[in-house]
């Protein structure tokens, strides 16, 4: 029996849209909470038809913030489908285009998004606790490192592949165009500025972070903790990797339990749906779904950041795998189940993308015109998987003969999340509001336990200039409202 | 100081490509912030509908708004935003013209949700529970927006000022539509902030282009790649180029990959891709109506192809219900 409801809505800040409904009980205590995707679009339904090399011009539009995800995802697939293997250079240069989107997509999120909550402080007055407040404390000169560094990443991926939001550059066995010597040269003046500036990053989590016990205290906080299964990509090494490889999974105590082909994605992996929410819910088949719990007998699973480091042996360069070493010995070993690491271990990624960058760059082959082979196969079936910023991204295509889609099935980097999601607000809601007690710190406290997700609702990653998104209106049994508490006027309005 | 012109951002069903648009503006959003006074941007600030809600009618000088209407909530905010603004600018495909998610018009939301929550595979889903407009859980009532069957462009719904086409709109163009509101030099209502030139005038590939095209064979990227300098097609390949308007600085051309039509039609065109099959029909190479016929029938998905991004805003508008 509850006798409060506490909504945010709509939640922003986000890529896409959302709302949080908490219901607290007659103590004041929370009973439930639900994180709600009122969003479906039906890509799955409505590209059956289409030619399936369009499909990584139009899974893009899923999302343009990590079109870039579905460009490469759709790509893979296509690969697959025609049954082609591009020639080194294909890959090499969708590799070295993927990792300057990781490395700008991630960077970006710990100024804009998540950092503002470490840098500035959780509980900082809601109108400097954005990026702003970041540039404020850190300085216009990094400000201003920000956004050069990005601008910088996306006009060399525009000279790759047409344009930086929703890429038209891959092709099935390759890709569209190789690069010309000016754009190499171009790569060569910046890739080691990307790796400075990833390290730099690192270096700041640290100083403002690390140094300081009451932010470590949080990370390791119990109502930001699940124990749950991690999944991710890792390479032949079993290392870090984000543009292909094969599929591990550990279980809360970071023994293998799975190591498969993306191909086989349907052994390990089902949906669970509510009626509550347009987006689906993913659960680890051999476990199975027990509900929103998390434990060795739960299927629910997490991916992104810090579950593919939680999956991974460790990262595949040298000055990133310095730092996930010291983030495991910090967390307590692997794998690490504090929700708000996964800021840490995205500024890891960030900086393995930006050594990958660096490799890529200095490698002759992505001067080779040698970019694409066409195929000469009937298509079929083609599954290809990339490592998303925000997880494991999943794209199934089957065809007729002629290469129209009969068949299209997306697991969304987010979606796997979504269970996790719920989870984690839940948890958090339940460890921060007591005896009805709710104000804007403590509204900031439980918005946390999402954004370390980043939950493909990245725009808010990439917004200028942020404020804290959230408003609660506190409803009494009748349903009226008896409270509106919102970050720039705690409480003022009734 | 007399109170800054007030802006509002908004979504409706999108991709968050504008967005990241705006924010590609890199230093160039400060003067935006810097002269207007934004009163809502769900990706970035605090703002909810209550705070819109309460705003006087036309007190916001111009909301920009993206994406295409597909559900309740979203048909909700135009008319809201309507109601409080001055003027609304269509941002984007989606709005402008329906965008990628106007392809859904080729199904219904009895298909859609069959698919999504029936037929797949991943589905483990025994009691085909489907998302509900409202429904109990522990007691508790919890609501969604209704799924519509047809996707509408934002003109479909409410009246809209201006038009600013591309997925997504590119920096030059935004900031151009901006600072003709701020100054207020506008054309008139109605307008797409945009040239009124085909693609294929301003095309780096113009000068391959043969003075007569003709077509005898239908070339697909997927089994063939395109020659990087020549008029696409010249080679053989769909390009949307003849139809569509310019001012996207010919982004996808530089990818080596040809015009889908996300800058929708030009001025006095409604349908895009009936604009398109006419000029497509005069460069076939084949006279004779049977080899036409044979030819035509190589395109793979000629209506999802013609009208990539203008579907709802078409003459066929959706498919016909059952």
């Amino acid at each position: 029996m509850t006798t409060r409801r506490v909504t945010i809505d709509p939640i922003t800040r986000l890529e896409g849209h959302g709302r949080i409904e908490i219901f607290l009980d007659e103590a004041g205590e929370v009973a439930n909470a639900y994180l709600q995707v009122p969003e479906l679009r039906g890509f799955e339904r409505f590209c059956l038809g289409r030619p399936a090399e369009e499909m990584p011009h139009i899974t893009p539009r899923i999302c343009g913030v990590c079109p870039t995800a579905h460009h490469m995802a759709a790509t893979r697939a296509l690969d697959e489908l025609w049954h082609v293997e591009p020639p080194p250079a294909g890959h090499k240069l969708r590799e070295l285009f993927y990792n300057l989107f990781m490395f700008e997509d991630h960077t970006l999120h710990f100024y804009f998004l998540g950092g503002p909550d470490f840098i500035v402080g959780p509980s900082a007055p809601a109108a400097e606790r954005n990026v702003l407040g970041v540039i404020g404390k850190v300085g216009l000169e990094i400000g201003g490192k920000v956004i050069a560094a990005r601008k910088e990443a996306r006009a060399i991926m525009a000279e790759m592949a047409g344009k930086a939001i929703h890429p038209v550059f891959g092709l099935p066995g390759g890709v569209s165009k190789p690069m010309t010597a000016e754009l190499v040269d171009r790569l060569k003046r910046a890739a080691p500025g990307f790796v400075d500036f990833a390290a730099f990053s690192l270096q700041a989590f640290a100083d403002v972070v690390l140094k300081n016990q009451a932010y470590v205290q949080t990370i390791l906080a119990e109502h930001y903790t699940h124990r749950t299964y991690y999944m991710g990509l890792v390479d032949e090494a079993r290392k870090v990797t984000f543009y292909r490889g094969r599929v591990r999974v550990v279980d809360p105590a970071g023994q293998q339990v799975a190591f498969f082909e993306p191909r086989d994605y349907l052994a390990h992996i089902a949906e669970h749906v509510e009626p509550w929410s347009y987006i689906k819910f993913p659960f680890l088949k051999k476990p199975g779904w027990k509900g929103f719990v998390d434990g060795v007998d739960s299927g629910v699973y997490r991916v992104a950041p810090l579950a593919r480091l939680n999956v991974a042996d460790g990262m595949a360069t040298p000055r990133a795998q310095e730092h996930y070493e010291q983030m495991f010995a910090t967390l307590g070993g692997r794998p690490a189940h504090s929700t708000l690491a996964f800021h840490w271990a995205r500024l890891i990624e960030a900086l393995q993308a930006a050594e990958v960058v660096l490799a890529c760059s200095q490698d002759p082959e992505i001067l080779s015109p040698d970019v694409r082979r066409v195929p000469t196969e009937a298509p079929t079936e083609g599954v290809g998987m990339v490592e998303a910023p925000r997880g494991t991204l999943i794209h199934h295509y089957k065809t007729d003969r002629n290469g129209i889609l009969t068949f299209v099935n997306l697991l969304v980097a987010t979606v796997h999340n979504a269970a996790p999601i719920q989870m984690a607000i839940k948890k958090a809601a339940q460890g921060v509001i007591h005896r009805g007690h709710v104000d804007d710190g403590l509204l900031n406290q439980v918005e946390m336990a999402f954004r370390a997700f980043d939950p493909c609702h990245a725009c808010a990653t990439h917004s200028l200039p942020g404020d804290m998104p959230l408003v609660a209106r506190v409803h009494d049994a009748s349903g009226a409202v008896v409270r509106v508490v919102a970050r720039a006027d705690i409480g003022a309005r009734a | 100081m007399p109170d800054k012109p007030k802006v509002a951002f908004y979504w409706c069903a999108s991709c968050g490509g504008c967005e990241e648009a705006i924010v590609d503006l890199a230093e160039d959003i400060l003067q935006v912030v810097e002269a207007v006074d934004i009163v809502l941007w769900p990706v970035a600030l605090d703002f909810k509908r209550a705070d819109v809600e309460a705003m006087p009618d036309r007190s916001i000088a111009v909301a920009f708004i993206n994406g295409a209407v597909r559900l309740s909530e979203q048909e909700e905010w135009a008319h809201l935003l309507r109601r409080k603004s001055q003027l609304v600018v269509a941002f984007g495909s989606c709005a402008h013209l329906g965008g990628i998610p106007g392809l859904a018009n080729f199904t219904t939301r009895a298909e859609i949700f069959a698919t999504s929550y029936h037929d797949l595979p991943s589905l483990d889903n025994p009691d085909g529970v489907e998302p509900l407009e409202r429904t109990r859980a522990n007691g508790e009532d919890l609501t969604l927006p209704a799924f519509f069957d047809t996707v509408r462009a934002l003109d479909q719904v409410i009246e809209v000022d201006y038009y600013l086409p591309g997925c997504a709109p590119p920096p030059d163009l935004i900031m151009g539509a901006v600072t003709a509101i701020l100054k207020g030099e506008l054309p008139p209502r109605g307008t797409v902030l945009a040239p009124n030139k085909a693609q294929c005038d301003v095309c780096p590939r113009k000068d391959t282009k043969p003075d007569r095209i003709e077509i005898s064979e239908i070339k697909r990227v997927a089994t063939s790649t395109p020659d990087p300098e020549k008029c696409f097609l010249a080679q053989g390949y769909v390009c949307l180029g003849p139809a569509t308007r310019s001012g996207c600085h010919e982004r996808c051309l530089h990818g080596n990959m040809p015009c889908r039509g996300c800058f929708g039609p030009m001025d006095g065109v409604y349908d895009q891709g009936a604009k398109f099959l006419s000029a497509f029909a005069s460069v076939l190479a084949p006279r004779d109506e049977a080899e036409i016929e044979a030819l035509l029938d190589q395109i793979p998905d000629p209506a999802g192809t013609f009208y990539r991004f203008s579907l709802p805003k078409s003459l066929l508008h959706r498919r016909r219900m059952a």
